[in-house]
């Protein structure tokens, strides 16, 4: 980024920093997102607000913008990584301060049979920038991995991923396991990706059903009742 | 005969356009016997468009033909298709996507189980590579999404419909920009042809069409594949 820039983005008071940031996040500009954040933490914001009131915030309209067709997949991955830029200069900040404490763990994966994990990548970013604990088993996750992880991380929520109408299924079958093993009564299990509805989440019987990732991660906050 | 005989509509995706045509042509079927309409293949990134698409045409064509059959897998509708098919008596091909019904689902399924990093090409998608992969996905304006896209990926496998050595060539281009392996299957046309041959005998189309020597030719060229 050019002085020039620089010089522009130093200038600003707080709020017009704070509306350029979310539009450069909105933009995708990555460097210009990560100067930002830096001015902002140079001016003792908490990292916590600039998280949530910042990054979140601008995300959450990149949400809306895509779901109504102004934004398409490959402008919402620029946005992502300005985003990914930008928490990753807070993540050790707030690792460190003791006011941050997570407000719960989210396992969330992929299911079987299918690799498409854009989605599932993002809402995992929501999640965090909600203060969620986020474990993330990737891609292609048979059964025995989510029972695996509930066991190692006992999770708060599980989520489950699935972009195709083939893998979407797989999504039954766990948690048809999960009840199996009583262990569905005690873990709501949400679930999301492109070619899933309400009607369908229903007839798997998950808690529900997340359309998009600025939604699931405050269904996620109501679940585990941060939201009241 | 062609006074009684049914009028016959398929509503394809562009993808399948030119396999249809051949087919119908391979069948000997005259195209005023069975109509062909088609919607952008540009839909595939976009499935949300694929329903209200194919409504559309219903809506003004449906009454018009004796039968529909609309030339879509399920495509990542998520159920949308299917309800909308009921509502104006049409019937799609079986199975999830073209990849699908291209390679059968047996075959399809063993490629995966194999390698699930698979990225999957048809003729159409090697000879419109630029247009809808790499543009459709935004990779000419941000190349570095290239791995964004497929971290998840080992290989491209191109389900050839026809040998040519040219589209062979063009697909393993294709897979080198993906900085995939490749695997070449010559799986010719499948369950659409099946399909395709299977509606047109119900129907008492074959033969519809006085056949010419171009028709004789391509017939012998492939007679491995279709028949009627
Ligand atoms: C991008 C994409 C790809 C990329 C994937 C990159 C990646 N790393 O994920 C590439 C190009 C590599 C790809 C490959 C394939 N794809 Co694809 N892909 C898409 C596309 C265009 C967009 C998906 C996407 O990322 N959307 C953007 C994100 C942000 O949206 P999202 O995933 O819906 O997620 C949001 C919500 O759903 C929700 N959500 C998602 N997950 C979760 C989880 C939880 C817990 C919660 C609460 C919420 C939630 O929140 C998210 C954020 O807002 C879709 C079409 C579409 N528009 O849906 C086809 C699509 C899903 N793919 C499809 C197909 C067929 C394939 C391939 C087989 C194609 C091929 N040529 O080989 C392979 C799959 C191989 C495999 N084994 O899995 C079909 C599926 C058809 C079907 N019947 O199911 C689709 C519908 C396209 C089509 N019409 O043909 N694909």
């Amino acid at each position: 980024m050019s002085d020039e820039e620089d010089i522009i983005l130093r200038d600003l008071n707080d709020n017009d920093l704070v509306d350029q940031i979310k539009d450069d996040l909105y933009d995708g500009l990555k460097d210009e997102v990560f100067e930002g954040v830096e001015i902002l933490l140079e001016r003792k914001w908490e990292a916590n607000l600039i998280l949530s009131d910042v990054l979140v915030e601008a995300m959450r309209i990149v949400g809306i913008d895509f779901r109504d067709g102004i934004l398409f997949v490959p402008e919402v991955l620029q946005c992502a990584g300005a985003m990914k830029g930008g928490m990753g200069q807070l993540r050790p900040i707030l690792a460190a301060s003791d006011a941050q404490t997570s407000v719960g763990k989210f396992v969330i994966g992929t299911v079987k049979g299918d690799i498409h994990d854009i989605g599932k990548n993002l809402v995992g970013m929501m999640l965090e920038g909600a203060g969620f604990e986020v474990i993330d088993l990737g891609i292609n996750n048979p059964v025995e991995n989510y029972l695996a992880a509930i066991d190692e991380h006992k999770p708060d929520i599980l989520g489950m991923s699935a972009l195709l109408t083939t893998t979407m299924p797989y999504m039954g079958l766990v948690i048809e396991e999960l009840d199996k093993r009583n262990i569905l009564k005690e873990l709501p299990v949400m679930v999301g990706g492109a070619p899933l509805n309400q009607e369908f989440a229903d007839a798997i019987n998950a808690h529900s059903y997340g359309r998009d990732a600025a939604m699931s991660a405050e269904m996620a906050r109501t679940i585990i009742g941060k939201n009241s | 005969m062609s006074a009684q005989r049914h009028k016959c509509l398929i509503i394809a995706c562009g993808a399948l356009a030119k396999e249809i045509v051949y087919l119908r042509r391979h069948l000997g079927v005259a195209d005023e016997a069975l109509t062909l309409k088609c919607l952008p293949a540009e839909f595939h990134n976009t499935p949300q468009k694929i329903a209200p698409g194919v409504e559309a045409l219903l809506k003004e064509h449906r009454k018009h033909y004796d039968r529909v059959l609309v030339a879509y897998g399920e495509c990542g509708t998520g159920g949308a298709l299917d309800t909308l098919l009921k509502q104006y008596d049409a019937e799609r091909l079986p199975g999830a996507h073209c990849y699908e019904f291209f390679a059968g689902a047996a075959q399809f399924e063993q490629i995966v189980e194999a390698e699930i990093g698979s990225f999957f090409l048809t003729d159409y998608l090697v000879k419109n590579f630029d247009r809808l992969v790499i543009k459709g996905l935004g990779l000419d304006r941000y190349p570095e999404l290239t791995s964004v896209y497929f971290n998840n990926y080992k290989q491209v496998v191109y389900l050839a419909q026809n040998e040519d050595e040219a589209l062979k060539q063009k697909a393993l281009g294709a897979a080198r920009q993906l900085d995939l392996d490749f695997l070449y299957k010559r799986v010719g046309y499948g369950d659409l042809a099946t399909e395709l041959e299977a509606f047109v005998q119900e129907e008492g189309l074959c033969g519809s069409a006085h056949k010419d020597q171009q028709t004789r030719q391509l017939k012998t060229k492939d007679e491995d594949h279709v028949s009627c």
